[in-house]
Parts: structure tokens; C-alpha cells; sequence
């Protein structure tokens, strides 16, 4: 049975790490399904967060080679615990009204916005969770014309957290 | 004191006591090399190939527990040492391997022999590391030794960019008496809970098996291993890469597992109720057809990688550690429940393993003409009275080594086990003599293996590194053709070289003594000749029957209870 699971890393910020950990998931053949990784308030350290699938067992190795990286200070499997999820999103759609008003409507919950505007084109800002994205996305079918995501970031609700 | 970067990388070295290094000049090493030049204290050893640096530090550190050193330039020069970086990883060796690069300046232009060290070593490697700045290089050395000696050893990677060992910029020098890294955190000791649990199901067992492999040996729990096998009075398997941590030749011992393995232990393995594994990782050559992996078994796993539990086999107790302080727990436990664990207790279990022993299963037809392969391994075992140290190669000789030259002590038996590299023998040989110059070494090799690191038969003279050569010559890839044989119907599909060179003349050029023995009879003084001439290296081409397999062997992809056995045995051509 796989299941789909959102890992965080606290990295060593340093020439090289971030190959460390892609290298590792191409030489295992695990499956990545984003990746997105950023320095933190900490300079010396950048937080990685990576969703894959995979199962059970897989899962696991999963965790204990990325623990096995020298560069790879922490880990916590964000999918373990009650945690919020986020992916922000930007789409380049040929302007319209039904698709103007569509946004309208999700603003108020600030989902999405316009973010950029010329006489033809709308560069919309979305951001939610990876399963609203895919949904919303799949829901304008052909009117994208571009479209870039960041992969999703995430962090455990309450009082558990990856800190050092 | 104020050094340059060169002479850093030297110092490093004499501090943290290394005796050899084992390397090749080149263009981005020169400042490094004319450090060497200065002092006395780290001997340097010219090898002939890269790759013939590599092994060589591996077979010393492989006998001697201590890292092995390697010194290589940029480009051809690492790339030349990947094989046998990888060879290390496999088999978790303790080694540090330098590499000069290009000069920071250059690095990204595609400058001459400029190649991305850290990145083509990445998978093969522990850890690796390039050096940005002179005055990082002494505590990235330490880092290095450290992370290659400690928790699961392996080989770490230094590449140091040229300009940054420029003898003319000097930079205050002290070697760090320890460093840690907040991101590396070995076990040490076991969980005691988890001791307890292993403890119950040893107590409860009726068909143990304690199963032992490489870790044992680097773990240097050998000892402790004896100990916990003599308190119970349970057989004990050992894996190719373990062989010698228990004595071969205690009554306990039922022999090597997995492919090639012996049929007491393999049939042990799967009609067990608890393996106790240590030190060992479940190889596919050791376990066969997972889903038929000792079915009947609880599973007590020692490992100091966490990654290793569970990776193919689930098992049911894991204690994560090193196996030595684990045992010595083990063993304090086992003397406070004031149990007795004598033979008796597994009476039934030890009467069967007795009948399947009773099969002799590595009986092999001596009524002959031609020299049996199995028989120079015999000859040789009586020659050196158990007490060589055997390098191999990898192929069908390296598997009649192991099964027929039983090893008494731990770190005797050097063999490119994980990564199965071939020309990996001579070189280890030369590195083994130079940890341990009073000793016998014999490289048991074949006329394929041999010719792929040939070259380091120069390096042997250089440096006065007698080690006999024991040649198994078939003319054939023997595994290859064993495996065409069994799979492709006998196509030997070019596993057979139509033309050899003359090895005595061979030997004899490289300033060796050659020796080709093609009579059985003169198998036995060849090899007391040979080992007689203590301070001589020496080639005996072991003319051998074309056409003699490994017996017994699981397939690929069977279960243990499923082995081919030789034609010439009491069994049945394939025994369930």
C-alpha cells in the first residue's frame, strides 16, 4: 500500500547538500514528487521539504538514508502528525470574464488573486493545498497557458516542531 | 607554526598517525607531493594505476583495522580511484582518499584534467568534501579520518583545489585533537530494552542460528562473538564477509551461507525458529528468494546502521549499536538469567544439523588427472597451516577460497565482497604485507582477475612486498561460464580467452620468480617452494581443470532449501 508523504529536512547550508539528498532519491529509485528548499532564520541551515510515495518499508528507508547524510541534520515526516500544508502556484490564462469572476470569489478566502494584468493575459497567484491546487488547476483545463508551482512546504501544528 | 597548504595535508597525516599512503603524482597534487618530499615520517608508495591505490589501502586497512590512505591527482587520477572507492563503500572500509583539483579560479571551465571529484564520488562515498579555503584543510582532514573510522566506516573523500596547497601562502597550522559534526551522531550502545527482548526469544528457541557477517570483524567483536557462541552452544553461519570472525574450525561452525554456502548452513537457515543476525545486512547473495527467507524465524538484527534494518527483511528485533558493547550486554544478561545453554538443551536441532553436515556437501571428485581448483585451496590451507593471510579476487576462485580454506581469526580473509571487483586481489595483497610484513600472503586469484591490476606486480618490487600469487588458471571467466552453463545452456558466450600470456615468463619479467605447475602431484611442493622463499614474490600458474563448478549453489532468485549440489556428491542432482 503506498501512501503519499511530506518530509522535512533541516540541511546544512552548504556547496552541495541539496545534491546530496536528490542524488540519494535517483540512486534509490524512490519517487519525488516535489522538492522545494530554502535557507531558514538559521543561516547555517536550510530546510528541505519533499513529498514522495512510496510504501510502508519504503517510507522508512526513506527516512533513515536521508538520516544517514552527513548534511542532513533533522528530519520529521510532516505526514505523521496533524500538520498545514501549503503550495503557492502562479498561472498564465488568456483574460476572461467567467475566469475574473472565478478568482472574485476565491479572494475573499484569499486563495487566489490576480497578480499581474495586460490587455490580454492574467498572471493568477494561488496558494492552498496541493489537492485544491490540482483541482483548481484541472478545473480551467485548457485556458492555462503556463504554469509553475513550488512544491509543497508544510509545518506540524501545535507545539512539535523541527528546530535543533 | 605557520604551513602552507600542502605541507597541512602531509601533517595532517603524520597526526593522525598514518604510517603509508598510497598514490600517483600528477599536475594539481605537485604542491602536495613536494611536501612529501620534505620529511620522513609518512612513507609514501608509488603504485602503478590509481586503482591499484585504492585496493592497496583497502587491503591494509581491510588487515589492520586502521584507515587506509590514498593520495591521487585531479581528473584521470579520481577517476582511476572510483573503482576502488566503490569497491571500500561496499564492504564499509575505513579509508580517506585525497584528490587534487584544478585551482579554484579554473573550476567550472572545463580546465585540464578538471572533473567534478565530489560529484562522480558522491554515491560511492561516506562523505566527501571540497576544501575552499587553506585554512579549513587541517580540520576537514580530521573531519574526514573521523567520519571513515567511526559508526559505519567507510571511505571519505578530500579534494583539494591546487591553488589552496601553494607552498608560498602560509596560514597558522593545528590539528584538532577532536571535532563533531552537530548532524552526525553514531550509536554506540544498544538499547538495553531491546537486549532484554533478544534475550526472551534466545531463551525460548529451539532451532537458533546465529548468523555473522562483516561488521563482527570491523566491529573487532570477535571475541565477544566466540563468547556469546560458546555460552549457547548454537550454530553459527557465517557470511562471506565475516568468515574468520569465528573460528572455521570449532565444532560450532556450520560453514558459509547464501549462494554458495554450505548445505548444513543454508538448510539451518531455513528451517530455523530464531536468527540471531549480527553484523551482517541481509545481502541478496545471503538471503536468496526474500519471500522465502527462513520462514519459520524470529529475527534478532545487530546493526549500527539504522538503514540496514529492515532494508530487505523485516525483522522483529532490532538493536541499532555497535555489535561489541551490544554482545558484552548480551552476554551480561544471558549470566544473570543463570540459564544453562548446553548442547543438549538443542539436542534434536544440533542431531539434524549433524545429518545435513553428515552430506559433505563440498566433496569433490579427487579421482582426477587434472588439478582440482578446490584441491590448491586444500594444499594451500596445509602449506601456511591456516595461518596466511589469503587476498582474492572475485569469481569462482574467490569462492573456493572461502569455502575451502577455513579461517581461524578475524581480518585473515580480504575479499571485494559487495561490489565483487575483480583485480581487486593483488593490490590488497601488497597492501596487506605492508600492515603485517612478517606474515604469509597469498593472493588466491584467477588469469582473469589478475590481469585487470597486473601493473602493481612493479610496485611490488619497488617496495620489497614478497606475497605468493596463487593463480587458478582455467583459461575460462570460470563464474561466467558456470553461469552459462546452468542459464544459457552452455553458450560461453566469450567467457573463454583463446590467448594467455605466459605468467612464469611474466613474473619473471616484472623480477618476480614464475612458477607453472600443471601435475597434481606437484601442487603440494610448488606451494612449499614457493612459501619457503620468504623474502621472493612469487607467481605459481595453477594449470586447472577447464570445466569444474562451485558447489553447492542456490540460483538466483531461490529459496535456501533449493541448491544444486555437485554431480559427484551423495545427492541427487538437486536436493529440496
Amino acid at each position: 500500500m503506498s501512501s503519499q508523504h511530506i518530509i522535512s529536512v533541516l540541511l546544512e547550508n552548504e556547496a552541495g547538500a541539496l545534491s546530496r539528498v536528490s542524488g540519494l532519491f535517483s540512486a534509490r529509485a524512490y519517487n519525488i514528487e516535489s522538492l522545494t528548499v530554502a535557507p531558514t532564520q538559521d543561516p547555517t541551515l536550510s530546510r528541505l521539504t519533499l513529498v514522495t510515495v512510496g510504501s510502508e518499508r519504503t517510507i522508512d528507508q526513506i527516512k533513515k538514508q536521508l538520516n544517514k547524510l552527513i548534511d542532513v541534520v533533522k528530519i520529521i515526516d510532516l505526514s505523521e502528525s496533524f500538520s498545514l500544508e501549503r503550495e503557492l502556484a502562479l498561472l498564465k490564462v488568456k483574460k476572461n470574464d467567467a475566469i475574473v469572476q472565478k478568482i472574485d470569489e476565491l479572494s475573499a478566502d484569499a486563495l487566489a488573486r490576480i497578480a499581474d494584468e495586460t490587455d490580454d493575459y492574467l498572471i493568477i497567484e494561488l496558494s492552498g493545498e496541493k489537492i485544491w491546487l490540482d483541482d483548481f488547476l484541472s478545473s480551467l483545463e485548457g485556458d492555462v497557458i503556463e504554469v509553475v508551482r513550488t512544491g509543497v512546504i508544510g509545518l506540524s501544528r501545535g507545539e512539535r516542531s523541527l528546530t535543533l | 607554526m605557520e604551513l602552507s597548504g600542502g605541507e597541512i595535508v602531509i601533517q595532517s597525516l603524520k597526526d593522525e598517525g598514518v604510517e603509508y599512503v598510497f598514490g600517483y603524482p600528477g599536475g594539481c597534487v605537485l604542491h602536495i607531493y613536494d611536501a612529501i618530499f620534505k620529511q620522513d615520517d609518512v612513507k609514501h608508495i608509488l603504485v602503478r594505476h590509481e586503482q591499484g591505490a585504492t585496493h592497496a589501502a583497502d587491503g591494509y586497512a581491510r588487515s589492520s583495522g586502521k584507515p587506509g590512505v590514498v593520495l591521487v591527482t585531479s581528473g584521470p587520477g579520481a577517476t582511476n580511484a572510483v573503482t576502488g572507492i566503490a569497491t571500500a563503500y561496499m564492504d564499509s572500509i575505513p579509508m580517506v582518499i585525497i584528490t587534487g583539483q584544478v585551482p579554484r579560479p579554473v573550476i567550472g571551465t572545463d580546465a585540464f584534467q578538471e572533473v567534478d571529484t565530489v560529484g562522480i564520488t558522491r554515491p560511492c562515498v561516506k562523505h566527501n568534501f571540497l576544501v575552499n579555503d587553506v585554512a579549513d584543510i587541517a580540520e576537514t582532514m580530521k573531519k574526514a579520518f573521523y567520519l571513515a573510522t567511526s559508526g559505519r566506516p567507510g571511505p571519505v573523500v578530500v579534494d583539494i583545489p591546487k591553488d589552496i596547497t601553494d607552498p608560498s601562502i602560509k596560514v597558522p597550522y593545528q590539528y584538532p585533537a577532536e571535532v563533531s559534526l552537530r548532524s552526525y551522531k553514531p550509536t554506540v550502545s544498544g538499547n538495553i530494552g531491546q537486549t532484554r527482548k533478544a534475550v526472551k526469544l534466545i531463551q525460548a528457541a529451539k532451532r537458533p542460528v546465529i548468523y555473522s557477517g562483516g561488521g563482527v570483524v570491523l566491529g573487532e567483536a570477535s571475541k565477544e562473538l566466540t563468547q556469546l557462541c560458546h555460552v549457547l552452544n548454537f550454530p553459527i553461519t557465517q557470511t562471506l564477509m565475516g568468515l574468520g570472525a569465528f573460528p572455521a574450525t570449532d565444532q560450532q561452525s556450520i560453514g558459509m551461507l547464501g549462494m554458495h554456502g554450505t548445505y548444513e548452513a543454508n538448510m539451518a537457515m531455513h528451517d530455523s525458529d530464531l536468527i540471531i543476525a549480527i553484523g551482517a545486512r541481509f545481502d541478496d547473495r545471503v538471503t536468496g528468494k526474500i519471500a522465502e527467507f527462513c520462514p519459520h524465524a524470529k529475527i534478532i538484527h545487530i546493526d549500527v546502521d539504522p538503514a540496514s534494518i529492515s532494508k530487505t527483511i523485516t525483522v522483529d528485533v532490532p538493536i541499532v549499536g555497535q555489535v561489541k558493547p551490544i554482545l558484552l550486554d548480551m552476554l551480561a544478561q544471558l549470566e544473570s538469567s543463570r540459564e544453562t545453554f548446553n548442547r543438549a538443551r538443542i539436542g534434536d536441532w544440533w542431531d539434524q544439523i549433524e545429518q545435513w553436515r553428515s552430506m559433505d556437501c563440498l566433496a569433490y571428485d579427487k579421482d582426477t588427472d587434472t588439478i582440482k581448483p578446490q584441491f590448491v585451496i586444500e594444499q594451500l590451507y596445509k602449506v601456511t597451516n591456516g595461518e596466511a593471510f589469503v587476498t582474492s579476487d572475485v569469481g569462482q576462485h574467490q569462492m573456493f577460497a572461502a569455502q575451502y580454506y577455513p579461517f581461524d581469526k578475524p581480518r585473515r580473509w580480504i575479499n571485494s565482497g559487495g561490489l565483487g571487483t575483480m583485480g581487486f586481489g593483488l593490490p590488497a595483497a601488497m597492501g596487506v604485507k605492508f600492515a603485517n610484513p612478517g606474515a604469509d600472503v597469498a593472493c588466491v586469484t584467477g588469469e582473469g582477475s589478475i590481469q585487470m591490476c597486473l601493473q602493481e606486480l612493479s610496485t611490488m618490487l619497488q617496495y620489497d612486498t614478497p606475497v605468493k600469487i596463487i593463480n587458478l588458471n582455467n583459461g575460462y571467466l570460470g563464474m561466467v561460464r558456470q553461469w552459462q552453463e546452468f542459464t544459457y545452456k552452455s553458450r560461453y558466450s566469450h567467457s573463454y580467452m583463446e590467448a594467455l600470456p605466459d605468467f612464469k615468463k611474466l613474473a619473471e619479467a616484472y623480477g618476480h620468480v614464475g612458477m607453472q605447475i600443471t601435475k597434481k602431484e606437484d601442487v603440494e611442493p610448488a606451494l612449499r617452494e614457493a612459501f619457503a622463499m620468504k623474502d621472493r614474490t612469487v607467481f605459481l600458474d595453477f594449470i586447472t581443470d577447464t570445466k569444474e563448478n562451485v558447489y553447492p549453489m542456490i540460483e538466483s532468485g531461490k529459496a535456501h532449501n533449493d541448491m544444486v549440489m555437485a554431480p559427484s556428491s551423495k545427492f541427487k542432482k538437486v536436493c529440496l
